[in-house]
């Protein structure tokens, strides 16, 4: 029974990792290759989901729904940048910052005037509504199997991209010099407005994709931006494979975290105390082990730039 | 050897780092904002007393907050994304004492100071070993861990918060009920903090802070160890915001880990741009406006942050050096 328990967790885990994977990846190389902070990039995934849940309340499917969601996404990823991101690049840091933390106050608030305070919900599509037995007496939703499929593919996706084709190859020379790819004659603005166009897309994708299994409402994309973060800088920002190890590592720490704390507490606590000792422990997990691995990298697992 | 050696003379902040052109003004904004500060509760008989004097209260308590943080990002070019974490620290040890029966204040303050003190050194310590974009992240992530362990402290109020039985007591009495009582209390502890950061800003130590700011290199080239002074800065910076906890605590009578979140670590961060980075009264005056104006726009409409987030966005694109600048305190 505890090893089936384990099982599900595991797979959650991945799931929640793969997630985390999407919304990174872009927020990664956005980084990377423009030495850009886009806080705003969680509320691309809040708008992912909710593009998703309106177009399929209008269309009555969720596939013509995220069909029409994901380049809407985009669309909407590329007219932030040109209306205020593009104006960021060449200011230090802390500008950056407190600009997309006003398009992130500006864009929770809007979405609350535009579709109301209260969380929607996006049914899941009846072909995946069901479950799966995976092992003896063990039920896994198909929709949440689906999400780890569809995050894998893109994954492979990205990888094969950015490491077996030419403009993958200007992305990664980009990330660990962009001055020197620019001096070769490369437009790297254009460049990075198809890499910004990417990434916005990728996390208007995984906010599309959880919005069946979450509930849609203002602010969802602000924790997960913190977690999109943590998982950059623990695997070295500019690094696709750095984002992908470390979005499993977040995924499965916290999801395995909050359910086997409080039993392996049980083990030197009374009941009642390791209970609540676990849960507050377990969702510190991943700050602690951000903070573990920045102690002894302080760049990261795998650091694009030298 | 003089500072001037090392820092180019004709960077903006030469004139920082050097004796200002005109000395004498530069505390005429300062003494200003304080001798209003310590004339509103009378002017605030004329009108409606406790709403002002909670207004302004909370003003000061943001400017304690937002004076220390501007320490760290003004002066030593660290910038934190989670100070808002101290604050937290600091109003929930009044909670958490407070709940157990312990109401003096000297020794919610130590306990206070103690907290914010070892969280401070504990995250400062890590933090610090990174640079740039990834120390952003790593305090806005130490915070947020702060604020995952108030939700789950279900014995405090978990995610609900906790209300205080009463405000801290002084030698056994409730004086911090009267309300001019506790807004005096928070001039006095805002003005105490304006003066001891005066100190060290002008002090050999903020001078070095401020080398490091322009160039840690150098810095370190002409032997000094850039880790320890930032890290001191970050200590102090924090064991201030903890004090703000206190009295913030003891302003609203509630705590909750909403007081940790990073949206809050935003707020502050505006605040000190807003008011003009690396002053000081800047600070102070970014704290007036940053209330006044969320307090003002969620008069007229509930959907206030649709003004006050592009607001947000236009300072930091166009009002460089901000409030402060504008007025000609700052170069």
């Amino acid at each position: 029974m505890t090893l089936t328990l384990a099982l599900v967790q595991i797979l959650n885990g991945l799931q929640f990792g793969l997630i985390l994977f999407l919304i990174a990846a872009g927020l990664t190389l956005v980084f990377g290759v423009m030495d850009f902070i886009n806080l705003a990039h969680g509320v691309q995934y809040m708008v992912g989901a909710y593009f998703v849940a309106a177009f399929t309340a209008m269309t009555g499917s969720f596939l013509y729904g995220l069909a029409l969601a994901l380049p809407t996404a985009l669309a909407f990823g590329l007219l932030l940048e040109v209306l205020i991101f593009r104006h960021l690049y060449d200011r230090s840091h802390l500008d950056q910052v407190l600009a997309t933390f006003g398009v992130i106050i500006f864009l929770n608030q809007a979405v609350k005037f535009v579709w109301g305070a209260a969380p929607l919900n996006v049914p899941i599509p009846d072909a995946l509504s069901g479950t799966i037995e995976i092992t003896d007496g063990m039920l896994y939703p198909v929709y949440r199997l689906v999400i780890i499929a569809v995050g894998l593919a893109v994954g492979l996706a990205l990888y094969l991209v950015v490491n077996k084709t030419r403009l993958g190859m200007l992305v990664r020379a980009g990330a660990s010099n962009a001055a020197m790819v620019s001096a070769l004659g490369v437009n790297i603005r254009f460049l990075f407005t198809i890499v910004f166009g990417v990434g916005a897309m990728l996390a208007g994708f995984a906010g599309a994709m959880v919005a069946p299994i979450l509930s849609v409402e203002p602010g969802m994309g602000d924790n997960v931006l913190i977690l999109a973060f943590v998982v950059i800088v623990i695997g070295g920002i500019g690094s696709i494979r750095g984002a992908f190890i470390a979005a499993l590592l977040i995924g499965l720490v916290d999801t395995l975290g909050r359910f086997f704390a409080p039993t392996l507490l049980r083990v030197l606590l009374d009941p009642a105390t390791a209970s609540q000792t676990g849960r507050a422990i377990a969702p510190m997990l991943i700050y602690i082990l951000m903070a573990a691995v920045l102690f002894f990298r302080p760049s990261g697992l795998f650091p694009s730039k030298q | 050897m003089s500072v001037n050696n090392f820092v180019d003379l004709d960077t903006p902040a030469a004139a920082a780092l050097g004796v200002p052109a005109r000395p004498g003004r530069v505390f005429v904004l300062p003494l200003v904002v304080f001798a209003l500060f310590a004339l509103v509760p009378l002017l605030a008989m004329q009108g409606p007393q406790s709403f002002i004097l909670a207004l302004v209260t909370r003003i000061m308590i943001l400017a304690l907050a937002a004076m220390s943080l501007d320490l760290l990002i003004g002066y030593g070019a660290m910038i934190s994304f989670g100070h808002a974490a101290f604050v937290g620290l600091g109003a929930y040890s009044v909670a958490i004492l407070s709940s157990h029966g312990i109401n003096d204040g000297f020794i919610q303050l130590g306990v206070a100071l103690a907290v914010s003190f070892l969280f401070a050194l504990f995250t400062g310590a890590i933090s610090l070993r990174t640079k740039g974009v990834y120390f952003i992240m790593i305090t806005l992530a130490f915070g947020q861990m702060l604020y995952f362990l108030g939700t789950s402290l279900a014995a405090y109020g978990g995610d609900d918060g906790l209300t205080l039985a009463s405000r801290s007591t002084l030698f056994g009495s409730k004086i911090l009920k009267n309300d001019i009582v506790l807004y005096y209390v928070v001039f006095g502890f805002l003005l105490g903090a304006y003066l001891l950061l005066r100190g060290i800003v002008a002090s050999r130590f903020g001078r070095v802070l401020r080398g490091i700011r322009e160039n840690p290199v150098r810095m370190e080239a002409i032997g000094f160890a850039p880790y320890r002074y930032q890290l001191t800065a970050y200590v102090i910076a924090g064991m201030i915001a903890g004090v703000s906890g206190c009295l913030l605590a003891n302003q609203t009578e509630f705590v909750s880990p909403a007081f940790t979140t990073w949206q809050r670590s935003g707020d502050l961060i505006f605040v000190i741009v807003l008011g003009g980075l690396g002053s000081l009264h800047g600070a102070i005056i970014g704290a007036a406006v940053f209330s006044l104006l969320a307090d003002i726009l969620s008069h007229y409409t509930e959907h206030w942050a649709l003004i006050f987030g592009p607001i947000l966005i236009l300072v930091v694109l166009y009002a460089r050096g901000g409030i402060g600048g504008l007025l000609g305190s700052k170069p």
